[in-house]
């Protein structure tokens, strides 16, 4: 076996959590039930990885089964991964029949032809999604295993979710080559980036509770309804606005749990409007500015805010217009015209 | 009665009884609380003023976090002539405590200590403060 798959697969093991060895091997399936009985997972993960390559000496494994276990690996802890999601638009309304074969094929052949020194994995999950793993090189170095992208494809849709990773140099022509596999004409990345890969699939498949805008006339509030849970003796005097928020806040985010982003950018090119004493910047070119929302869960933050008191509620439509438009970098540049305001860019 | 800004909802004026003791809480954390509470000063009648309004500031555990300028709130107790005080929510101690000064201040806002009022408590909050 190649002294550098060896080497790979030892540093895979040791990325899986102990717990997880036993059962991430067993869906790779390389390795037999007997060899697997044989090895000690309750000892330091070090000592695991080792009888592992061990076995995989045995049964001679080569690159294309490591890059399995990598895939594997990787379609469990997604989230360590940044994601980018991208759409792609076909000309015409012919509905083709997918065929993976031909897919797989076209895709290599489209890359080998402009790099030859690249690896390239295919995997297909259920929800027929097809995970492609690509480890890149130069047209004079081997493919580094370490330096590698993630595409992964829904067939039945037009988005792709791709995990570049260090080398974006080669992300136009894996866009390419994604292309022309699935037989569509082009490919634009939509703004949407996060960690979370089944969030940012929630949001493109619209797969989050939604706020449907239905009109309903509301009965009339009684001012002093029943009294709260608590304690008697504490009397809320905003509870009719507190019940607004509620409302707006339902009405906007929904009843269920929000997709997990952990950024929103907005990158304004308006001009600074200043109070004319001041005399400040007061030449005609945009003021540049970027502005960053983080958050370990940006929606759900955003979604307390105003029950929380920190914001009044509605909140600006350009916080909450993250899942509807799905995309959380934004463009806001002057809107043209009598109206001084600004509208952001498509 | 808990009210998150002022002025209080007039429909239940009826329902009220007579307030002794306002306690504006400011978070440290939150510029957006300090721009609620000076705006809902505007609505207070000015012979709350004479020791009956206090200023509760909370948050202070977390010296990280601080958003709001000492210098504001400072300011906003001497243009108000009003004690200020300083609280930890979140630990149960501070919690306990800060509860039990305030109600030693309603009572005596409320006149249930004789010999003491409002007045000349808050004068004496607002000069032990300076020393």
């Amino acid at each position: 076996m190649d002294v550098t798959v060896a080497e790979y697969i030892r540093r895979t093991v040791l990325k899986i959590p102990r717990d997880e060895i036993k059962t991430m091997l067993q869906k790779w399936g390389f390795l037999s039930e007997t060899q697997l009985q044989t090895v000690n997972f309750h000892q330091i993960k070090e000592n695991i990885s080792q009888d592992v390559v061990q076995l995989c000496e045995e049964n001679s494994a080569d690159i294309k089964q490591a890059a399995a276990l990598d895939i594997i690996y990787n379609h469990i802890y997604p989230n360590k991964r940044v994601w980018s999601v991208y759409q792609m638009n076909k000309t015409g309304e012919e509905t083709e029949f997918f065929d993976l074969t031909d897919f797989k094929k076209k895709f290599k052949r489209r890359l080998r032809s402009a790099l030859k020194n690249v690896t390239i994995n295919f995997r297909e999950y259920e929800d027929n999604a097809i995970w492609i793993r690509i480890a890149w090189g130069t047209p004079y170095t081997k493919p580094n295993q370490y330096k590698t992208s993630y595409v992964v494809y829904h067939s039945q849709t037009p988005y792709v979710f791709i995990s570049v990773s260090v080398l974006k140099s080669n992300l136009p022509l894996l866009c390419q080559a994604l292309v022309v596999a699935s037989n569509y004409h082009d490919i634009r990345e939509m703004e949407l980036r996060s960690h979370s890969l089944n969030s940012l699939k929630d949001i493109v498949f619209k797969r989050y509770s939604q706020n449907f805008q239905t009109y309903y006339p509301r009965p009339l509030q009684e001012g002093n309804v029943a009294p709260e849970s608590g304690d008697l003796r504490i009397i809320q005097e905003n509870r009719n606005e507190k019940e607004r928020i509620q409302r707006v806040n339902q009405e906007v985010f929904g009843d269920g749990p929000q997709p997990k982003l952990e950024f929103a950018q907005y990158k304004l090119e308006t001009m600074f409007k200043s109070d004319p004493k001041m005399d400040v910047l007061d030449e005609k070119e945009p003021f540049r500015c970027l502005v960053k929302f983080s958050s370990p869960h940006l929606l759900e933050s955003l979604k307390s805010l105003a029950p929380a008191g920190m914001a009044d509620a509605p909140l600006s439509p350009l916080l909450t217009c993250i899942p509807q438009k799905a995309r959380n970098y934004f463009k806001i540049r002057e809107k043209k015209g009598f109206f001084p305001g600004s509208f952001v860019s498509p | 009665h808990l009210a998150t800004s002022l002025p209080l909802p007039s429909e239940r004026d009826h329902l009220r009884p007579r307030i002794d003791l306002i306690a504006f809480m400011i978070d440290i954390k939150s510029k957006y609380s300090l721009k609620n509470v000076e705006a809902s000063l505007a609505h207070v009648d000015a012979n709350f003023f004479l020791g009956k309004v206090c200023f509760l500031v909370t948050g202070v555990g977390r010296v990280n976090y601080c958003s709001v300028e000492m210098n504001a709130i400072w300011k906003l107790g001497e243009v108000y002539c009003s004690p200020v005080l300083f609280c930890e929510l979140e630990l149960e101690g501070i919690r306990v405590a800060t509860a039990q000064r305030l109600l030693r201040m309603l009572r005596i806002c409320a006149g249930h200590v004789p010999g003491v009022s409002a007045l000349s408590f808050g004068s004496l909050m607002r000069h032990s403060a300076d020393d």
